[in-house]
């Protein structure tokens, strides 16, 4: 997981696309494993929450057909709460909804059609999605397939040792995990993004600033769709080159 | 209730699937205008830093809280301003929060 050296190795890879898939997949695959290590624990917690929920079975089967932790947690915590399913799924889907900028972020660069397209949506989880960005608009999917592959199983697994005897193992918050995810969310801003232009920068600020406005007034997710909007600026590279004309109003 | 929490399971998954699938199915598969790909690419750092916002500052209860663990990314924060490579940043990070923790 040295950020800096993976990244320029698969840059350099891109260019030829068929012999450097494997390779992608693979430098994905160690680039996520300490995700794994993290998203185990994470589903042991899961595992430990949903059991007087929703019993031993249900919450090993929605980790393998659901695959998104905040969604399950969220879901998981409105059923415990007697709220019912059409709630539950509700604040699911509002936490997933993440889902659809990140992968319109992603769409420019897959190839392939249109089932295969969607095949490689579903490999999308933050971490290996954030991994796979290679900045300026560009990310490398098969980066992306191999860093989930290691998740996927572990998070099952996690599951169930969580549900049949997460009681042993103790609270995974005690270790700090949950600092794990921002912290490194932060770090591939910084080294990536916030150093591919000052758009990249303000994109950022806005998101950040949307995101911090909205979560006391909207429910759980909608303030990171909603930090989109940061994108926007995107359309100003037209205008910019007129101000530097002399054009601009 | 039972049926509730297979309900539940069965819907989140299909929805689940289906939004994942469709930013790479709508979008992708052709070259975008170059404006539009502007957008697109800009798309990243804003999604990025809200999860950063969201992860640190705030519980599943959307209320803001100042926690350990916002300690322990602003720590992780110093740490990537002294330009410390990504492993080490993450470890200060787990490490002020559990730090913090255990010491409350």
């Amino acid at each position: 997981m040295r950020c800096a050296p993976v990244a320029a190795t698969r840059s350099a890879t891109s260019t030829t696309r068929s012999s450097s898939r494997r390779e992608s997949v693979r430098a994905g695959f160690q680039a996520g494993l300490p995700f794994a290590v993290a998203a185990g624990l994470l589903a042991i917690s899961f595992g430990v929450l949903a059991r007087p929920v929703m019993g031993t079975v249900a919450p090993i089967v929605m980790s393998a057909v659901v695959f998104a932790g905040s969604a399950q947690f969220a879901a998981t915590a409105v059923l415990g709460a007697g709220g019912g399913a059409v709630a539950a799924i509700v604040a699911g889907i509002l936490l997933n909804l993440r889902y659809g900028p990140m992968g319109i972020a992603l769409a420019p660069s897959l190839r392939g059609g249109t089932l295969s397209r969607a095949a490689h949506g579903q490999a999308m989880i933050d971490a290996s999605w954030a991994m796979a960005n290679l900045g300026g608009g560009r990310f490398d999917p098969w980066f992306m397939v191999g860093a989930t592959l290691p998740s996927y199983p572990v998070w099952v697994v996690g599951t169930a040792v969580g549900v049949l005897g997460g009681e042993l193992i103790g609270d995974p918050d005690r270790l700090g995990l949950d600092a794990i995810f921002p912290a490194f969310f932060l770090a591939l801003l910084a080294e990536g993004e916030l150093r591919s232009g000052r758009k990249a920068i303000a994109a950022a600020c806005i998101g950040a600033a949307v995101a911090l406005a909205l979560v006391p007034l909207v429910p759980p997710g909608v303030p990171v769709i909603a930090a989109s909007v940061g994108a926007l600026l995107g359309l100003s590279r037209r205008n910019e080159a007129k101000s530097a004309r002399g054009t601009g109003e | 209730m039972m049926l509730d929490d297979w309900i539940t399971i069965g819907v989140l998954a299909v929805a689940t699937a289906a939004i994942r699938a469709s930013g790479p199915v709508l979008v992708g598969g052709r070259e975008l205008h170059p404006r539009l790909f502007g957008v697109v690419s800009l798309l990243a750092p804003a999604l990025l830093a809200a999860l950063v916002v969201t992860e640190t500052l705030f519980g599943t209860d959307n209320e803001l809280v100042v926690d350990e663990r916002a300690a322990g990314v602003a720590a992780a924060g110093v740490a990537l301003a002294l330009r410390a490579p990504v492993v080490p940043v993450i470890v200060i990070a787990a490490g002020v929060t559990a730090l913090a923790r255990a010491l409350a």
